[in-house]
Parts: structure tokens; C-alpha cells; sequence
């Protein structure tokens, strides 16, 4: 067995015991920056995208949108392509995959004499239910047609559980046109 | 002395006796019968045998190339030379240089079969490779996703990658094949299945093979349609997407679809089923290989019955006429208005009429309730349809045999009972799961005489809507219970659903009916319960509990009845052109 040890809190001289030394060089540092904000010099400032007065973002007002990522993973959304095609063929894969289960798909089928009749299979309905959702990006990964993607979107919000969930629509919005996917349901097919 | 000293019999000789022979499979001697095929030798020997157009219940043509295995046989010894036996008693094995079919051909004597090692791999690989070049790979919008044999085996045996750099064959896609039934000609990789189930045990020969080399597709005959009632069998068959369910076409994927082994209700043959459900829907029902009782198919009107148990008309919480129009509420007051209704009556003024679509655990307490009423009038109603020689008995109700045993004979009190309405000795009916108008036969001034009805259906239908008070019962796929087929079998029904609404299983209510009636408490918490008082009551049942039902069922009855498509099969069997 583990040999238990109980820890013991460090003895404080009489000094520490007023704590006096300590708050005095606590407000030194802060009023360092400060002083420096004030002066707009503010460390990281720029590379932070903030007001300049000091590091802090004044958020909503400034976001942090131009600084995101490529990979990074927000709201997922359905895509369209050059064609205008609805990429999702509603395999539910992702339905599948999705961890939290945030996603739920009425497959249907494409009418005949439509367009991508070919294609023979569309989402009649898809939801993804923003509440539960955990921007895993499993959707992503898992989709066999390159129809849904992580966008920048973070900020979801909804005054009602009905809101926050995601109708086809909503995602198509969201996700808009995506260009240079590969073109699977080609002249070939 | 002896002059005989006793010779050790050789492995062959101790096989020959039993009438089986040796194999060698993957290294491991075994016995099987003699004539078993190969495959059939290594499915004994628990080695998978990748295969497509083999089929035990179908003939073997052997087309698909896919069960290539390597084969070897005791190389025939030099003229007058004797065989060579080894240490082990076995003849040393030459293996053949080139792979062989497993499905067609027999096993022999001293025979080795390898399922694994280079040749096999390397073949497998080619076979795969080569029913993949013009697969469509739409997999994303296919059906069989999920339960595709071709999807299983090119990642078991297949090379992962496509070399095929031309252009692939195009064929037609979405055909309306028949009424039923999608194909996808271009998914199809020629087995063949699907071309003999429909001649040999559908005996509807309606689809062939046209065009040559890879243009070949499978195809209708021009004038007909593949509308046999049997047709979505082949569905079940095909194992690829090529011909998929029109009822079942993107409803949903097969890999959130929960199994639930069951059996079909709308004849006396009693199909066993699965029942295929997400959450509180049924999506599909399929065949479930019963060699006594359906082999492994079940005709498509049986198949699609499930629907109607989701329509709008089912009923979903109790009803009471008030002043001629039905009203919802609660169990409680239902059953406690039931109890008090009946109980205006003599015991001789009420009928029970039952029905024969109950199960066992129901009409044993519907005999209850006719102990609690103290009446003797308990009818069930008789459904004679047309047999079509195959699988559909023309009996329709599923549990008659159930009923006898339970009820004795109550399909000819039902005359008794008419004409007791009519003269005035019987004044309230209590209708359990039956129809009075259609089935049973009545007639609305025949039914004036009855001063109170309740009844207990799954559907709002005519009786229903005559009835004073109103008890919904659950679906076939909603409850458990056993129930008796046409040739004696006890086979039992499990539930895949929960009851719509506010609806109890049927042998719930009956049970809550009697004990209102009685006011006591009785010992019948759970259908195990039920069951486990009509194996002490029922000789037939001695002994009877649900898990010894099992899924495969349990023969308590010898009834003589024939099952015409097994006979057919077994026939074939015989003959060696099936395995069966």
C-alpha cells in the first residue's frame, strides 16, 4: 500500500503573516500594465487583435473572428456545390458517429424528373441540435460525400430549445457554398 | 490360438462404418457425412468460407467464384501398388495446384481442404477485385449498406484500392421491377439468387439473365413483372443493394435497427420473424430461417401486415359511450365501469366472444374471466381463407390449435351465442380482439339485442364503434405471448415495441378486467406468470416455460398437417440438388 503522507501548510513568518509585502507587489505589477496601457503598449495587443487598451478583447464589440484558426471547429453546416447541388445524400453516417446525438435525419428521396435524379437520395429533414451538439467534428470526418463542415460560427444562440436547433435551411445558411470538393455523382455516374 | 489377431480399423474404415468421411480441414481431421459439400464441411469446422451465390435452401450453380478454396485428395497409388498410410492413419494429401469452388462440389475420403494460405488469399483478392470493377460504390445511398456481403468481404479479402482506370460499364439504375421490388442493375454481381428462388421455390420463373460478358444484367421477363407474393424474399436474398425494398427504400439505415426475433400472426403457419425496429417504430419485418416451420422465407403480403398497426385508426386510451359518443378515460374508470356493468347481469345473459388471434397466455385468462363470470358461453370466431401451396395455411387465425387446447371447442358456441341474442337469453357481450361484423359475422339487428358490449381491439373498427365501452389493446409487435401453428408448434411472440398510447397488452387488461370484477388480487404479475399456471393446468403444456419455447419453438401438438413448401423442400433435398 501507498505510503500516505499529509501535506502541511507552509509556516508563514510574521512578515508574510500581514501580507502587506505581497499586496504592495501585486499592485506594483498591476500598475505597471496600466501604465503601459495607458501609454499603448500593451504586450501582445496587436497579435491579440485588442482594443489596445490593454490585452483585453472588448467583446462583442471586437471579435475574435480574423484570428481563427483554418481547422478550427464551429456551428457544423451542410454544403452546397458549384452546381448547386445538395451534397448530403443522407446516409446518416454522422447520425451515426455523433457522439452527443445531435443529429437526426429523415432520409427521402429525389423526385423523378429532378435534376440530380440520379442521385436518387436527399435529407428531407436534418437537424442538428446546437444544445447537445459538442464540436467534435466527427460529422466531418465520417462524411462519405464532403456534405457537412465545422464552420467559424461559436456564437449559437437561441432564446428557446426550438431555436437552437438547426433545421436543413438554417444549416444550408450556415454552411453556403463549398468549392473544389470532389465530384463524385459526375457525368460518369 | 486365434489366427485372427486384431487389426487396428483404419480412420477410413471407422468413418465408412457411420457413413461419414474424413476431412482434412486447415490441418484438423474431422468427420462429416459423406456427400456434405465443402462449404457445408468447413461451416462444420467453423472456418468462413466467403461466398455469394451459394445458397443451402437454393440450387448451386456455382457462378460467383467467390468460395475458391484449395483442394487436395491421396495421390491413386502406381498400378499394384498399394496405398501408403501414415503414422496418423492418413494418406498423405497432393494438393491440386489450382483452387476449386466449395459450394458444388462433395467431400471424399482422405480429402483436404484449406480455407487460408497463399493460393486462397491471393484468389480471393482477384475475385473481389474483379466484382468490384464496375460496382457503382454508391454505398452512401444504397440500402443494403450495412448488411452488404460485398461491402464485408471487400474489406475481409478485398485490396482496399481500385486499379481499374477505364471507364465502367453503365447499366440501368432505380428499375421498377415490380411492385414491391427496386433493382439496380449496375450494384449486381450475378449470382443468380434471386433467378432461382423465384423458379425453384416461388415457381414464378419471371427473372433471367440477358446481354453477355459484363453488359450481362438481370432482367424481368418483358411482359410480366416480379409481383409473386413471394417476390421480397429475393430482396432478403440479394447480397448486394441490387434489389432492395420499395416499402423499406431510404426509411433507414439497417445498423440502427434493433432486432427482434418474433413470429408472423396473420396465418396459422406462423413465419418466424424479425422484427426490426428504432425506438418505438417498426421499420421492417423479415423472414427468420425456421426449418419446420417457413424454411426461410415468408410471402410479402404476411411481410407488410406490420403497417397496420401504424395507421391512424388505432386506439390509444380507453373510451366510454356517453350518450352515444365515445369518450376518453383512464384504466381505472374503464375497468371499474366494466366490472360494475357486468355485474347488472346473470351470469347466463353474458357471452364472451375471444378470438383465436389471441395468444395462449390471453385465452387462458379469458377462460379466467368466463370462471369469474361464471358463464359457459366463450365463442372464438373460425378465418377460413385460401392455402396458396405454400406457406400462407388457410387458416388465418394464428393460434386455432392455442384456442382448442385452452378453450376446447368454442368455434361452435358462436352459433349458440347468435342465437341467444336473438332470444333475448343473452344480453352482454364481451369482445375480446375479435370482429364482429366481418369475421364473425353479425349483423346490426342481431346485435340490437345486446344491451351491453365491451370490446378490446388494437383498431378503431366497426365493433368498436358500437361498444359501450372501449379497452385498446397492443400490436402483434407490442406484447409477448405464445401462440400454437397449424402443425402443432408452440412458438412464442416477443415484444419489439411498447403499446401505443395509452394501450396495455391484451392479457394485461383481460387480467385488470378480472380483477376488477372480483375486487381480490390475484398472482399474475408478468405473462411468465400466466404461463407458468397454464403448464400446470394444460397437460399440453407440462412443463412449458418461454425460454424453452426458445426462438426455433416446440412441437406439443401432432396435428398432421403438412407444411407444403417444406414438403417441397425436403424433396429437394433428397435429390441432392439442394442442401437444405
Amino acid at each position: 500500500m501507498a505510503k500516505v503522507t499529509k501535506l502541511q501548510r507552509p509556516k508563514l513568518s510574521k512578515t508574510d503573516e500581514l501580507y502587506l509585502v505581497g499586496i504592495f507587489k501585486g499592485t506594483l505589477v498591476t500598475l505597471k500594465h496600466a501604465f503601459k496601457s495607458v501609454m499603448g503598449k500593451s504586450r501582445g495587443a496587436d497579435s491579440l487583435n485588442s482594443s489596445g487598451l490593454g490585452i483585453t478583447m472588448q467583446y462583442p464589440e471586437e471579435k475574435w473572428d480574423d484570428h481563427l484558426p483554418e481547422y478550427y471547429r464551429g456551428a457544423p453546416a451542410l454544403v452546397t456545390d458549384e452546381q448547386d447541388r445538395e451534397r448530403c445524400v443522407s446516409c446518416q453516417l454522422c447520425e451515426f458517429i455523433c457522439p452527443p446525438k445531435a443529429i437526426k435525419i429523415v432520409p427521402g428521396e429525389i423526385p423523378e424528373g429532378d435534376e440530380w435524379e440520379k442521385v436518387e437520395k436527399r435529407p428531407q429533414e436534418f437537424e442538428i441540435d446546437m444544445i447537445r451538439c459538442i464540436f467534435c467534428g466527427l460529422c466531418e470526418e465520417v462524411c462519405p460525400e464532403q456534405a457537412i463542415y465545422l464552420r467559424k460560427d461559436y456564437a449559437i444562440t437561441g432564446t428557446s430549445r426550438e431555436e437552437m436547433v438547426h433545421k436543413k435551411d438554417r444549416l444550408y445558411e450556415i454552411g453556403g457554398k463549398r468549392v473544389g470538393l470532389v465530384n463524385k455523382w459526375n457525368d460518369l455516374k | 490360438m486365434s489366427d485372427t489377431t486384431p487389426t487396428k480399423l483404419l480412420p477410413k474404415d471407422e468413418a465408412a462404418e457411420k457413413g461419414l468421411v474424413n476431412v482434412q480441414i486447415d490441418g484438423n481431421w474431422i468427420q462429416v457425412p459423406r456427400g456434405t459439400r465443402m462449404i457445408e464441411a468447413c461451416k462444420i469446422a467453423e472456418k468462413e468460407v466467403p461466398h455469394y451465390c451459394y445458397h443451402p435452401k437454393l440450387s448451386s450453380p456455382g457462378n460467383c467464384r467467390m468460395c475458391l478454396v484449395q483442394m487436395g485428395m491421396p495421390p491413386r497409388p502406381a498400378p499394384g501398388a498399394d496405398p501408403v498410410y501414415g503414422d496418423d492413419g492418413f494418406q498423405e494429401i497432393g494438393w491440386m495446384p489450382r483452387p476449386v469452388i466449395a459450394c458444388a462440389n462433395t467431400v471424399g475420403e482422405n480429402m483436404g481442404i484449406r480455407t487460408t494460405g497463399d493460393l486462397v488469399e491471393k484468389t480471393r483478392e482477384g475475385v473481389m477485385e474483379f466484382l468490384l470493377i464496375n460496382h457503382p460504390l454508391d454505398c452512401p445511398i444504397c440500402d443494403q449498406a450495412g448488411e452488404c456481403s460485398l461491402q464485408e468481404f471487400s474489406v475481409e479479402h478485398g485490396r482496399g484500392q481500385s486499379r481499374f482506370v477505364e471507364d465502367k460499364v453503365k447499366k440501368p439504375k432505380n428499375v421498377d421491377i415490380g411492385p414491391r421490388i427496386n433493382l439496380d442493375d449496375e450494384r449486381c454481381i450475378m449470382c443468380s439468387r434471386c433467378i432461382r428462388f423465384m423458379d425453384e421455390v416461388a415457381d414464378d420463373p419471371v427473372l433471367g439473365f440477358s446481354e453477355r460478358g459484363t453488359h450481362t444484367t438481370v432482367t424481368c421477363h418483358p411482359d410480366r413483372k416480379l409481383d409473386s407474393n413471394y417476390g421480397m424474399n429475393t430482396v432478403d436474398l440479394c447480397p448486394v443493394g441490387a434489389l432492395t425494398s420499395k416499402d423499406f427504400r431510404f426509411q433507414m439505415r439497417v445498423w440502427f435497427l434493433k432486432e427482434t426475433p418474433s413470429i408472423d400472426v396473420n396465418c396459422g403457419t406462423g413465419c418466424n420473424t424479425t422484427v426490426w425496429t428504432r425506438g418505438n417504430k417498426v421499420y421492417r419485418v423479415t423472414p427468420r430461417r425456421n426449418d419446420d416451420v417457413n424454411s426461410e422465407w415468408m410471402p410479402d403480403s404476411h411481410r407488410l401486415s406490420f403497417h397496420n398497426t401504424q395507421g391512424d385508426d388505432r386506439l390509444t386510451d380507453p373510451m366510454i359511450k356517453v350518450e352515444g359518443k365515445h369518450e376518453i378515460t383512464d384504466w381505472n374508470n374503464a375497468l371499474t365501469a366494466s366490472a360494475d356493468a357486468l355485474k347488472q347481469f346473470e351470469s347466463n345473459e353474458i357471452a364472451i366472444i375471444a378470438s383465436a388471434r389471441l395468444t395462449n397466455e390471453e385465452l387462458f385468462l379469458t377462460q379466467g374471466l368466463a370462471a369469474t363470470l361464471e358463464t359457459s358461453n366463450v365463442a372464438t370466431v373460425e378465418r377460413i381463407g385460401e392455402a396458396d401451396g405454400k406457406l400462407i395455411s388457410a387458416d388465418r387465425n394464428p393460434n386455432t390449435n392455442g384456442a382448442k387446447l385452452i378453450l376446447g371447442d368454442s368455434v361452435s358456441k358462436l352459433n349458440d351465442i347468435k342465437s341467444g341474442l336473438q332470444n333475448g337469453s343473452i344480453k352482454a357481450l364481451v369482445v375480446l380482439g375479435e370482429d364482429l361484423f366481418e369475421a364473425a359475422g353479425f349483423t346490426h339487428d342481431e346485435l340490437a339485442g345486446a344491451e351491453l358490449i365491451i370490446s378490446s381491439h388494437t383498431l378503431a373498427n366497426k365493433t368498436a364503434h358500437i361498444s359501450d365501452i372501449v379497452l385498446p389493446g397492443a400490436a402483434f409487435t407490442e406484447k409477448r405471448g405464445s401462440m400454437v401453428n397449424v402443425t402443432g408448434r408452440l412458438q412464442k411472440l416477443n415484444q419489439a415495441v411498447q403499446p401505443l398510447g395509452n394501450a396495455h397488452e391484451d392479457w394485461e387488461l383481460i387480467r385488470d378486467l378480472i380483477l376488477a370484477i372480483t375486487g381480490e388480487k390475484n398472482d399474475m404479475f408478468m405473462i411468465e406468470d400466466v404461463l407458468k399456471h397454464i403448464s400446470t393446468n394444460i397437460t399440453e403444456f407440462n412443463g412449458i416455460t418461454f425460454s424453452k419455447i426458445g426462438n426455433q419453438g416446440l412441437p406439443i401438438l401432432e396435428t398432421g398437417v403438412e407444411i407444403p413448401l417444406l414438403t417441397k423442400e425436403r424433396e429437394r433435398a433428397e435429390a441432392g440438388i439442394i442442401v437444405g
